[in-house]
């Protein structure tokens, strides 16, 4: 356990140098990833002052709150996608993944947290400035704050868990990203990152509640921005838990499969 | 051998590939939209051999002839198809972590390097990876950053090395956690000959020191004659030769070279053979090897020598007509 322990730290601290080596580049991606949440804020704020102030028992003030809190979320639930698992099988970096002693989910999964540690400390004078403008309404309880922070983990967990099984169809295919793309629409409609889950249609809302995509997104937003009751949270944590046990059960029997076939393509 | 007082044991070995085919063009290319084709490749085809501890083989083959192959199911990489394989009493496939902390794969045109970040920090993820005692690691680091000539060059960012720069670091990155088997494929491509020369005496080096096991591919002949005593020549996957490196020379070379000193320059030795060199009263002759005893005697009897000796060809040469044929012996 020390050792893996050690594990994770060293790559995640080289992940944090290898981020800190273009900082430029990491703020125009920043700025890049601001603007979707932007344009849905000022989307949803316009309506909602159209309507009266409210639309969806969101006001103008909580949908700033609720996009606001997504871009920090957005920059937790990054992690390895199936277009990485492309191109590390044509390069040939997976041989020299499967050369070590370590499964090659721990690198990444540590890697990529890692990479959080940058990002936040990027996203802090962003999230500033945003806050400055929106003027959001956010006044979290201890409670909700705690919560937050094991939701984004968790959500970061189920994202990294699913996303991986599924990049390992690569070992079959070479080729993934059109699942992929099929995966990012279902997720971006029904996750609570185009808008917040209860402005869904009922049979949406109901659809979502049994697909992953919200307790990677919405669900930790909701945490913070204080539209969920104590017993909702605990239920969101059990929810992620049962999620990233899914995950992890289908990564183990793809990989069992997979790496059979794997025959080292390119590499 | 037995398998117990060997290395590496492979019996019976096999690999094939299934590979699509279509002919080229649009239509051949819709065509394949519905009806695929594909055709079976054996690039291990039924080898076998040991490898004892301790030893430097050298692997050759030309370009296709299963050698990459043979070394990534000889590391867990990939799967046979047949056969049986043991390095280290570990069936290599299973991939066990006692197996994979032993071994270690260096390809010469692959980077497991992170790019944009100092080797030295790769190492120390190296070294949670392989779970080696801080002490031992800095030693063992310190002594590779020494014997390669890695000062200065650690800190720089991998991105920044030349190639020469960066196949030194990846070979100390990948024997920090000082593995006992060593598969090296084509460790000195496309090196300058002076970090040919200083890459073959760290891996004769690390050998000596730590008794370890090598099996190395390498199309410089420079490279096998410096490190390997023993060859195993595969070609179209199977296995041409096994055994000493000057009986590769014996068995497969057509020729040998008769070198003689004239007491008169001017002499025509034409007659005799090819001549391929020709300096002053020195002169370099290339005779078909069943003849050689007989041009010898004859030249003795006939010129004027006052020096004379005979070789088997160049290495290189011999690989060359071993490559050369089309279908194995």
């Amino acid at each position: 356990m020390r050792a893996l322990l050690d594990l994770y730290l060293k790559t995640m601290k080289l992940a944090i140098v290898e981020r800190f080596q273009y900082r430029v580049a990491e703020y125009f991606y920043m700025i890049g990833m601001i603007a979707e949440p932007v344009i849905y804020l000022v989307v949803w704020t316009t309506i909602a002052e159209s309507q009266g102030g409210v639309v969806g028992g969101y006001t103008a003030g909580e949908f700033a709150a609720y996009y606001i809190v997504w871009t920090l979320v957005r920059n937790m639930n990054i992690v390895f996608t199936p277009y990485g698992w492309e191109f590390r099988i044509q390069h040939g970096q997976l041989s020299g993944m499967l050369l070590r002693p370590v499964h090659p989910l721990h690198y990444d999964l540590a890697f990529f947290a890692g990479w959080k540690v940058v990002a936040i400390i990027n996203w802090l004078p962003i999230a500033a400035i945003l806050t400055l403008i929106f003027r959001p309404t956010l006044d979290p309880t201890l409670l909700e704050v705690g919560g937050f922070f094991v939701a984004i983990w968790g959500a970061y967990l189920v994202r990294s868990m699913l996303l991986w099984a599924l990049g390992l169809i690569t070992l079959w295919t070479t080729r993934v990203g059109a699942i992929f793309e099929l995966y990012f629409t279902l997720e971006l409609l029904l996750s609570g990152r185009l808008v917040p889950i209860s402005l869904l249609p009922a049979w949406a809302q109901q659809l979502a509640d049994f697909l992953p995509f919200q307790w990677a997104f919405g669900y930790p937003i909701e945490v913070l921005i204080g539209q969920l009751t104590p017993q909702q949270i605990l239920y969101g944590f059990g929810m992620q838990a049962l999620w990233i046990l899914i995950g992890l059960g289908l990564i183990a029997i793809l990989w069992r499969f997979g790496i059979r076939r794997y025959s080292a393509v390119g590499a | 051998m037995s398998i117990s007082t060997t290395t590496i044991h492979v019996k019976d070995l096999r690999k094939t590939y299934v590979v699509p085919e279509r002919d080229a063009g649009l239509k051949a290319a819709i065509r394949s939209l519905v009806r695929r084709t594909s055709r079976e490749v054996k690039a291990v085809d039924n080898i076998s051999f040991d490898v004892a501890p301790g030893e430097v083989v050298g692997f050759l083959g030309p370009n296709g002839a299963g050698k990459t192959t043979t070394l990534k199911m000889l590391s867990g990489l990939l799967y046979p198809t047949d056969g049986a394989i043991s390095v280290l009493g570990h069936v290599p496939s299973r991939r066990e972590k006692n197996f994979l902390r032993q071994i270690t794969l260096v390809m010469g045109q692959r980077n497991q390097l992170q790019w944009d970040i100092p080797a030295i920090d790769s190492f120390e993820l190296n070294r949670a990876i392989y779970r080696i005692p801080e002490a031992e690691f800095k030693r063992t680091r310190d002594d590779f950053i020494e014997l390669l000539d890695l000062q200065g060059l650690v800190n720089k960012p991998v991105r920044n090395l030349s190639l020469g720069e960066r196949m030194k670091m990846e070979i100390a990155g990948a024997l920090l956690h000082r593995p006992k088997v060593l598969f090296l494929d084509e460790p000195t491509i496309g090196l300058d000959v002076t970090m040919q020369r200083r890459i073959r005496k760290f891996i004769a080096e690390y050998n000596h020191r730590y008794s370890a096991t090598v099996l190395l591919t390498s199309h410089y002949m420079a490279d096998v004659e410096a490190l390997c005593r023993r060859v195993i020549v595969i070609h179209h996957g199977q296995l041409l030769f096994d055994g000493e490196l000057s009986a590769l020379a014996r068995r497969f070379a057509a020729y040998k070279t008769i070198e003689v000193t004239l007491a008169d320059a001017s002499a025509d030795l034409g007659v005799y053979g090819e001549v391929v060199e020709k300096d002053a009263g020195k002169v370099k002759l290339r005779v078909p090897k069943a003849e050689t005893s007989r041009i010898t005697a004859r030249l003795l009897a006939d010129v004027e020598v006052t020096d004379l000796s005979v070789e088997d060809p160049p290495i290189e040469d011999v690989i060359e007509t071993v490559f050369a044929q089309e279908a194995v012996l």
